[in-house]
């Protein structure tokens, strides 16, 4: 079959809302079908292989899938972080360790939460991603079966960070195997916490993975998020996140991308507060076939917010790379500041890049900017480097880890940022 | 009759017994083979022809400067000697201790000696003065066979250098040259220098942007590397930089050949006369 929402044999009935939900997605999936090139906002990337016959629906999760080692960007000297572990798009329990919890913090698996916390899911659950509008937003409600639920009750300053794992895997018969997991993170008012999502294979089965996250920061809350994708360069990670920024809240989100066959961050923040701060940066560095799909939308709802982008790319070979960064400053939100900038270093002529950033000012007193450059190495930097003894090879990763570096250097958490950076490194010196 | 002649005579035991002959060996011994040998090089980039046979021997232990006004190729030789590509060499050839240098790159020349002060050096945002000091080090020591140093073996040897130069070792953290005065630019090329411990070293337009305590500071830091076993290309307009590097050959580079070789007293009377004589537009 294709990848479709018509099977979903494998669906734990749940109760009637969610039933409700999951055939209202399905619904809007068949209504909407895989998004094509001919809608604007995939012009530059096309869901075509995802229509092959082949994809199957990943069997739930089994305990004799051994993931191997698990990634954590936390040192071994540090308190362990809170980490969820999922396999193939369900949640591992015997994986994950979620031991010292502060009361009232919950942080678990999503179908386990049914039990408890029924109804904050219900209260939460779609009420940020758009299954009407977004077709992979329909899929995944349609097929809802897992995923994670982090609830941070308010006031709550969590030292420790939360880390949620997931590792696909698959076997040389296995066909082609997807996923619709859902993160939904609610976040209490004054809450402040740390989030670092890892996406990676296991093996190099071809996998897809379509996450939906939903973000609900409240009044003065602080998250930091922070994901790595570095799947394997078979697979498909479909990734649309939606978050609402009560007032005073700030998000710091970060999205290092090096992994996938094609890969798609769709962001959508909403400054729904006053005062409310977005931080939205991201590193891609991509070589090979692959193909990164960077999609943002700032929403200035409100008066006196602050969002601020910067992305910065690195291609090689056939890469192809997509910055689509729209800017939204609504009727009434005055004093937004909101600024973006995109750069990319092309490292070969065959490498692809479409920019296409985008302000929409509705408001008359604001300060918005966006930039966008694309350009390659600097060749007198290069020759400085290599009339001083550095050999070519070596001084191109330099300069390469240079220009990364800015946009590393503006995650908070000095220990994510170190973790991050060596994940750079590595992709500069593979093997 | 006979006597009186003999008088006239040397002593041969007056002279410590030494024939004239040797005295020729002993220059010899002095100057044995030129460190750098140019030779007839011609080079162009595109289909324009910069440099029209030049010729130059440079021995070890000599500092050689290179005049010339603007335009004369200057600069175009000190990039051809370290490696720069957009040059076509359409003739001619340079060697260094013997070894040609044209069909090495950049970073083997740098192994193999050859080090150029640049001009304009270049900044680096995101990389450190000490990750590029060290990197360019260890590349050095590397294909020179030499052990390369670990984290703390070269923060001591740097430090060591950074004071025998009278510098601090602040601008280590820094990014590479970014935020840099001119003269603080000017001083991390000789450090680098220090460092690198080149056969060759040429400075290209050293005192450009450069005040006059900045100027003297830098070049302190050049004479204090001056040695037997270092030759140095010092390529300037104007002659100030040559009242504190003081060289052995002066050379007028103009209308890319050498026009004419002399002492250091060759610099003071292009200082007062200017390259006029060389066909040269002074305004340019």
């Amino acid at each position: 079959m294709t990848l479709n929402a018509e099977d979903h044999s494998h669906l734990t009935p749940g109760p009637p809302w969610l039933e409700a939900l999951r055939t209202e997605g399905r619904c809007h999936f068949a209504q909407l079908g895989l998004p094509t090139p001919r809608q604007e906002a995939w012009r530059f990337t096309n869901l075509a292989p995802l229509t092959q016959p082949r994809w199957q629906i990943a069997p739930p999760a089994s305990a004799a899938l051994n993931p191997g080692p698990l990634p954590s960007v936390v040192p071994a000297d540090h308190p362990p972080s809170y980490r969820l572990v999922f396999v193939n798009g369900y949640w591992r329990p015997d994986l994950s360790s979620t031991s010292g919890m502060p009361n009232g913090m919950v942080l678990t698996g999503l179908a386990a939460a049914l039990i408890d916390h029924a109804d904050l899911i219900e209260a939460h659950l779609g009420r940020l991603a758009r299954a009407d509008t977004q077709a992979l937003v329909a899929l995944n409600t349609g097929l809802l079966a897992s995923g994670a639920l982090l609830v941070l009750p308010p006031g709550l300053m969590l030292e420790r960070p939360v880390e949620v794992v997931m590792i696909g895997t698959g076997g040389e018969s296995d066909p082609p195997l997807a996923w619709h997991p859902r993160l939904l993170v609610v976040a209490g008012a004054g809450s402040r916490a740390t989030l670092i999502e890892h996406h990676l294979s296991q093996t190099h089965h071809q996998n897809c993975a379509n996450l939906v996250t939903e973000l609900f920061l409240g009044a003065g809350a602080q998250m930091r998020h922070y994901k790595t994708q570095r799947e394997n360069p078979a697979s498909f990670h479909l990734a649309t996140t939606s978050g609402r920024l009560d007032r005073d809240a700030s998000y710091e989100g970060f999205l290092l991308t090096t992994g996938g066959r094609l890969s798609r961050n769709e962001v959508r923040l909403v400054l729904d507060g006053p005062g409310a701060t977005a931080t939205l940066n991201g590193a891609y560095l991509v070589r090979g076939q692959q193909h990164c799909d960077t999609t943002t939308l700032i929403d200035h709802a409100t008066p006196g917010g602050t969002s601020s982008q910067l992305f910065k790319g690195v291609l090689d070979d056939e890469a192809w790379a997509v910055f689509q960064g729209r800017v939204l400053v609504r009727p009434g939100a005055q004093r937004t500041d909101g600024q973006q900038l995109h750069r990319a270093l092309l490292l070969s002529d065959r490498a692809r890049i479409d920019a296409k950033p985008e302000l929409e000012i509705h408001a008359d007193d604001v300060k918005c900017g966006h930039g966008a450059t694309v350009g390659d190495l600097d060749d007198d930097a290069l020759f400085y480097l290599r009339a001083r003894g550095i050999d070519r090879d070596a001084a191109r990763s330099l300069l390469i880890a240079a220009f990364i570096t800015e946009t590393i250097a503006r995650i908070t958490d000095p220990v994510v940022a170190a973790a991050f950076e060596s994940l750079a490194d590595g992709w500069l010196t593979p093997g | 009759m006979m006597s009186a002649f003999c008088a006239a005579l040397p002593d041969p035991g007056a002279c410590g017994g030494t024939p004239p002959l040797k005295w020729t060996s002993r220059d010899q011994e002095r100057k044995p083979e030129p460190m750098l040998e140019i030779t007839n090089l011609h080079a162009s980039v595109g289909d324009r022809p910069i440099l029209k046979g030049i010729d130059l021997t440079v021995h070890a232990g000599q500092v050689h400067a290179i005049m010339g006004p603007n335009g004369s190729g200057k600069s175009t030789l000190s990039y051809i000697l370290a490696g720069r590509e957009g040059y076509t060499i359409t003739e001619g050839s340079v060697t260094l201790d013997g070894r040609d240098l044209l069909t090495q790159s950049p970073e083997e020349r740098a192994a193999a000696g050859v080090f150029l002060a640049f001009q304009y050096p270049v900044e680096i945002p995101g990389v450190s003065n000490a990750t590029f000091l060290k990197a360019a080090l260890n590349g050095v020591r590397r294909r020179r066979g030499e052990k390369e140093l670990d984290a703390m073996e070269f923060l001591k040897l740097t430090r060591t250098k950074c004071r025998q130069l009278g510098m601090t070792d602040e601008m280590l953290k820094r990014a590479v040259n970014v935020g840099f005065s001119g003269g603080e630019k000017k001083r991390n090329e000789v450090l680098q220098m220090a460092l690198l411990d080149p056969r060759l070293a040429v400075l290209d337009e050293t005192d450009s942007g450069l005040d006059i305590d900045a100027l003297r500071i830098v070049s302190d830091g050049v004479n204090a590397l001056r040695g037997p076993d270092r030759a140095m290309l010092v390529i300037t307009h104007y002659q100030r930089l040559l009242d504190h590097i003081v060289p052995d050959r002066v050379h007028v580079l103009a209308h890319g050949r050498i026009q004419r070789s002399g002492g250091k007293e060759l610099a003071l009377e292009l200082e007062a006369r200017g390259y006029a004589e060389f066909g040269a537009d002074e305004a340019a």
